[in-house]
């Protein structure tokens, strides 16, 4: 499947991702991510039963401690 | 543009946290003319905070949203500024945000970013949330941006993290404290429209 991650089209071997498995393959380590699929929002404890299919759009930014 | 920023007296902002981000945000949006400021933070100044925070010397020891409503009132006696000495969590910050048209997430722990972006999201899905995410060390001018998802707003690098190596410094934080501020004129001023259909998955 394509999908489009933060403007940049990603091809991943598979059908769908759990929000979870995804930020695991892209490496997205921080422990807080801001995550939208197309253009809603996914709350933290969502992440194992919201799934990512083909052509979806998906942004994800680190929010970072420090204020 | 003066007859436009006279619109900014009508305006109400809800600033979460007076540390680095939210105090000197709210100082640039009450000097800008913002007409009525919704402070909230439990905290206290401590001298460590004067590196980079809004306050001045003698306010040491004082709860910090006292102190800041103060210096707010020392630039510009006509801002109203409601004050809340409270730890903010989803059912304060819709309670005390619920008036307000932006608004601005200065927290320091990141757990406590999401937590108001859930919540904002979730509970006011037509309102903007400004975030602060990544400003410790020095430097790096260029990095610092503002990127926008929907009705949220992130400022900052999105990398540098606070550390013994890394604390936060005036400069950059004061850089990100006012790229908040600046967004949030760009919103009122120019009626930026809220995205269609922005809020949270539930099914």
């Amino acid at each position: 499947m394509k999908i489009n991650l933060n403007n940049k089209e990603v091809s991943m071997a598979g059908e769908s991702f759990s929000v979870r498995e995804l930020l695991g393959l892209m490496h997205f380590t921080f422990p807080m991510i801001v995550i939208k699929i197309n253009g809603r929002l996914v709350k933290k404890e969502d992440y194992e039963r919201v799934f990512i299919g083909d052509g979806d759009n998906v942004e994800a930014i680190h929010l970072i401690s420090g204020g | 543009m003066k007859s436009k920023l006279e619109k900014l007296k009508g305006i109400c902002v809800g600033i979460a946290g007076c540390g680095g981000l939210g105090s000197n945000c709210a100082m640039a949006l009450a000097r800008a003319g913002i007409g009525t400021l919704v402070i909230a933070d439990f905290d206290v100044v401590t001298l460590e905070n004067l590196n980079r925070q809004y306050y001045f010397r003698e306010q040491v020891g004082q709860k910090k949203v006292l102190a800041l409503k103060e210096n707010i009132r020392k630039v510009n006696p006509d801002i109203d500024v409601q004050t809340h000495d409270v730890l903010l969590g989803p059912d304060e910050v819709v309670d005390i945000f619920k008036n307000c048209q932006v608004i601005v997430e200065a927290f320091d722990r990141a757990d406590m970013k999401l937590m108001i972006i859930e919540t904002v999201t979730e509970r006011f899905p037509d309102k903007f949330i400004i975030a602060g995410s990544g400003l410790a060390g020095y430097g790096e001018n260029n990095a610092l941006r503002t990127r926008r998802l929907g009705n949220l707003f992130i400022c900052g690098d999105e990398t540098s993290e606070v550390s013994e190596e890394m604390p936060p410094l005036a400069p950059r934080v004061g850089v990100v404290a006012c790229l908040q501020a600046n967004q949030v004129l760009e919103i009122v001023l120019d009626d930026l429209a809220p995205a269609d259909g922005d809020d949270v998955w539930d099914e």
